[in-house]
């Protein structure tokens, strides 16, 4: 007997079904009655009920693409602070593979790079590599952290709302699975998308988002192409420095 | 004379209800299974993960959660799971005489008992080798600080998406002026008879936390369970309303 709707808000404790259900994620099972763990909207197929966490923090999945700062360099590897609980740590191997060479040289304390996680074991030990399209480090742009649970409503069904604030504003984006998004475009740009970007995580489990993320960047362009109109001619820059290994 | 007289009548009529019913109005005009007025509210900080704040009756409570999140100190860290560490303290300016800042024997028995109930609600398995930090900050203090501090901690857990088996209330029951009662106040924890107070998972029904002190007789001690058990149960409709306002229903 299911005692919840779907997309319902529930809160930790709160009985979702009684009876033949299976339990996904954010929720977990006692006797026969399947409860949820999280405060987060329920989202129910067939006879598997799991919540959608409103607010988490990342944890590291082997294959997904993250960014992360630098924090330390050690003898061999560096240490990367990716939004988490756990921090990454990208061995010289994944950069130089047999070469030796000094690891400062290649990426320093407070850079930001794009990442995959290669293996994270039983202690959560997560080992990052930059081998794959599009990895390796980025050049100025800005910041946005959000929730990651967020992170598929930011990008949209097949990249539908990313593409859209991507063709709008000119920026590059990217977004990492780990909640992080960087942005470089024009500055008054990267603002538009701060802004955007953090609309779409305070209101991410309303609908028909995708069409008031529309309306906000039309008027917020309009503004802007208002005071600006003669620096149109974009200046594409490159999307991220190439890897430094080759 | 006729004065005297009616006010000798209503003197014993009381005293009649003491023995007899044990329903006497309290001194803040309360019943005997009433709640102060009890106000939550989730997500009040902007930089702690998790946070909410609490008033019942004069107590202020704010809380405030970090977490999970990485641990540097090796010998508290556990391979299998995260640990939970609570720090209770109260401001110099929530009591009548000003309190001394910093911690004392009670605040370092409190954070302890407090990270003791909270520690069977939530999943520390899933984040191992990680710690969850629960700050409580008593910004008004009028007896309960304790209960109020756990009720609030729990609803700052789930308002930083901490998983947790259910949330935590926690509600006192004492005896005070010869009758048992729910919520005890200051007056009545400083000259009552029997402080007992409690904290629960309501759905389950486990009792996280059970202390007292004072003088009860079994029969009381069963009475005043009840009491806080049943004021447990009306926290925790709250804390849940408090979590589901904060998205806005």
């Amino acid at each position: 007997m299911l005692l919840v709707e779907d997309k319902q808000i529930v809160v930790p404790g709160e009985i979702l079904a009684e009876g033949d259900y299976h339990s996904g994620r954010g929720t977990f099972k006692e006797e026969d009655k399947v409860c949820s763990s999280l405060v987060g909207l329920v989202a129910v197929r067939d006879k598997k009920i799991s919540v959608i966490p409103l607010q988490s923090k990342y944890i590291p999945k082997r294959g997904d693409v993250v960014i992360g700062e630098v924090t330390d360099i050690r003898f061999s590897m560096w240490n990367l602070d990716i939004n988490s609980p756990y921090s990454g740590i990208l061995p010289a191997a994944e950069v130089f593979g047999k070469e030796k060479r000094e690891l400062n040289r290649a990426f320093n304390v407070g850079d930001v790079l794009f990442l995959r996680v290669v293996d994270v074991d039983e202690v959560k030990k997560v080992k990052l590599g930059l081998k794959g399209r599009g990895l390796g480090k980025f050049r100025g742009g800005i910041l946005i952290n959000i929730t990651p649970t967020k992170v598929p409503r930011l990008i949209g069904k097949k990249g539908s709302m990313i593409n859209m604030i991507k063709d709008q504003t000119r920026c590059e984006v990217v977004v990492g699975q780990n909640g992080v998004v960087w942005v470089k475009g024009k500055p008054e740009m990267e603002r538009v998308v701060q802004k955007v970007v953090k609309t779409i995580e305070n209101e991410a489990h309303t609908s028909g988002l995708t069409d008031r993320i529309r309306d906000m960047l039309l008027e917020l362009l309009g503004e802007k192409t208002e005071k600006t109109t003669e620096q149109q001619e974009n200046k594409e820059e490159d999307e991220f420095e190439e890897k430094l290994i080759q | 004379m006729i004065i005297i007289l009616t006010s000798r009548l209503i003197g014993d009529s009381n005293k009649g209800s003491l023995i007899t019913s044990g329903t006497k109005k309290r001194p803040d005009g309360r019943a005997f299974d009433e709640l102060r007025p009890l106000k939550i509210e989730a997500g009040v900080l902007e930089r702690a993960d998790g946070s909410s704040y609490v008033e019942i009756g004069d107590n202020k409570v704010l809380a405030a959660v970090y977490g999970p999140r990485e641990l540097h100190v090796r010998r508290l860290l556990k391979p299998n799971m995260a640990i939970l560490r609570c720090r209770y303290n109260m401001a110099p300016f929530s009591v009548e005489d000003r309190k001394r800042p910093g911690p004392d024997r009670r605040s370092v028995e409190i954070s302890k008992i407090t990270a003791e109930a909270l520690n069977p609600a939530v999943f520390l398995e899933k984040f191992p080798r990680s710690t969850i930090d629960i700050s409580i900050e008593v910004l008004q203090a009028e007896g309960g600080t304790r209960c109020a501090g756990i009720t609030a901690a729990s609803v700052a857990l789930a308002d930083a998406g901490i998983p947790m088996r259910d949330m935590v209330a926690a509600c006192a029951a004492g005896k005070a002026d010869g009758q048992v009662v729910m919520d005890l106040s200051e007056w009545e924890d400083k000259e009552g008879e029997a402080d007992l107070p409690i904290a629960m998972m309501p759905r389950t029904g486990d009792i996280t936390l059970l202390q007292m002190d004072g003088h009860l007789t079994s029969d009381e001690f069963e009475k005043a369970l009840d009491l806080a058990i049943k004021g447990c149960k009306i926290i925790s409709e709250e804390q849940k309303n408090a979590i589901k306002n904060r998205y806005g229903d």
